[in-house]
């Protein structure tokens, strides 16, 4: 669980160039850490990627913060 | 000026006429370059030409995995691709009433949906770089029609509407799209026409002549040189003066 966290911590940090210490679960991507709509397409696929799962359109909708994202993972991810 | 030392680019359509002047015109410039079409002969045959610096990978534009494929085997040949040139393209030619659907779709399939597949699989590697160009072979016919060529009109106007969304999406990457549209050039496909033929387009093109591949490969380098990276979702009109647009 933890695990999942640091990693998409991990790739939110690479993908927007924000510093760790920003990068929150209630953090918005938008609203807090700077992304534009094609970063949060570009970071659904790297966590597409990383967790080798599909995030659906619909859900991918939903994922508006870290916690967001952390959550459907962990829900979803089988490693 | 117009230095692309360092650069690596895919061309599709490289074995024929205009495809093998753009791909030796990039390569020239110090590109990378990786040659794709459908006869690796004469893939091979350009590869040996060029020397250093250059890869041919056969693929079919109609065929989404072997378009993945290619996608993925010119990034690893050259580590990475900052030019897609887009010019593979077929004709089927025939009056529409007599047009087959099959003529229809596959000619709207190679041109107009190989082009957007290949360029979405190479468009993720120019975003997390922030670099790209995308240079979509279009046609004159795809802006002022043609009889007997309703699908091939269509794919080259839909190329032109596909590269303006698709600038919009990633200018804010320092990725520019844009279409470099011939006129009439003298290659293999035009060495068919008849002197009659000839004649009667010559008529419609105010320089008295064809262009020459070498002088798409010009607007093209242009295009995917550093010093048009304020130029997206364009259409370089290449022709003579036959269409003023």
């Amino acid at each position: 669980m933890s695990d999942i966290a640091e990693r998409v911590k991990k790739i939110v940090v690479e993908h927007l160039g924000v510093e760790a210490a920003q990068v929150k679960e209630d953090a918005k991507f938008i609203d807090d850490l700077g992304a534009d709509s094609l970063d949060t397409v570009e970071l659904v696929m790297a966590f597409e990627e990383e967790f080798s799962i599909e995030i659906p359109d619909d859900a991918a909708e939903k994922i508006q913060t870290v916690g967001d994202a952390i959550n459907f993972i962990n829900a979803n991810a089988k490693s | 000026m117009f230095d692309l030392t360092g650069k690596a680019a895919l061309v599709t359509g490289a074995s024929g006429g205009i495809g093998g002047a753009i791909a030796r015109a990039l390569h020239k410039q110090g590109a990378a370059v990786t040659l794709s079409g459908t006869r690796a002969e004469a893939l091979e045959r350009l590869k040996a030409e060029l020397g250093e610096r250059a890869h041919a990978v056969a693929a079919r534009m109609d065929d989404a995995a072997d378009i993945e494929r290619l996608a993925k085997q010119a990034e690893a040949a050259m580590g990475k691709i900052d030019i897609l040139v887009n010019n593979a393209g077929i004709t089927r030619d025939m009056l529409s009433m007599r047009m087959k659907d099959e003529d229809w779709e596959k000619v709207l399939q190679v041109n107009l949906t190989g082009t957007f597949r290949l360029t979405r699989a190479t468009m993720r590697g120019m975003m997390r770089r922030r670099h790209g160009r995308v240079i979509n072979i279009t046609s004159i016919v795809g802006v002022t029609g043609n009889p007997g060529q309703a699908n091939y009109a269509a794919a080259k106007a839909g190329l032109i509407g596909m590269s303006k969304s698709l600038a919009q999406e990633l200018a804010s990457r320092a990725i520019t799209v844009n279409c470099l549209a011939p006129g009439f050039i003298a290659t293999p496909m035009t060495d068919v026409l008849t002197d009659e033929q000839k004649k009667g387009i010559l008529g419609r093109v105010p320089a008295e002549r064809l262009g020459t591949p070498e002088e798409i490969a010009a607007g093209v380098v242009y295009l995917a040189s550093d010093e048009a990276a304020y130029v997206t979702g364009q259409t370089l009109h290449i022709n003579g003066g036959m269409a003023m647009i």
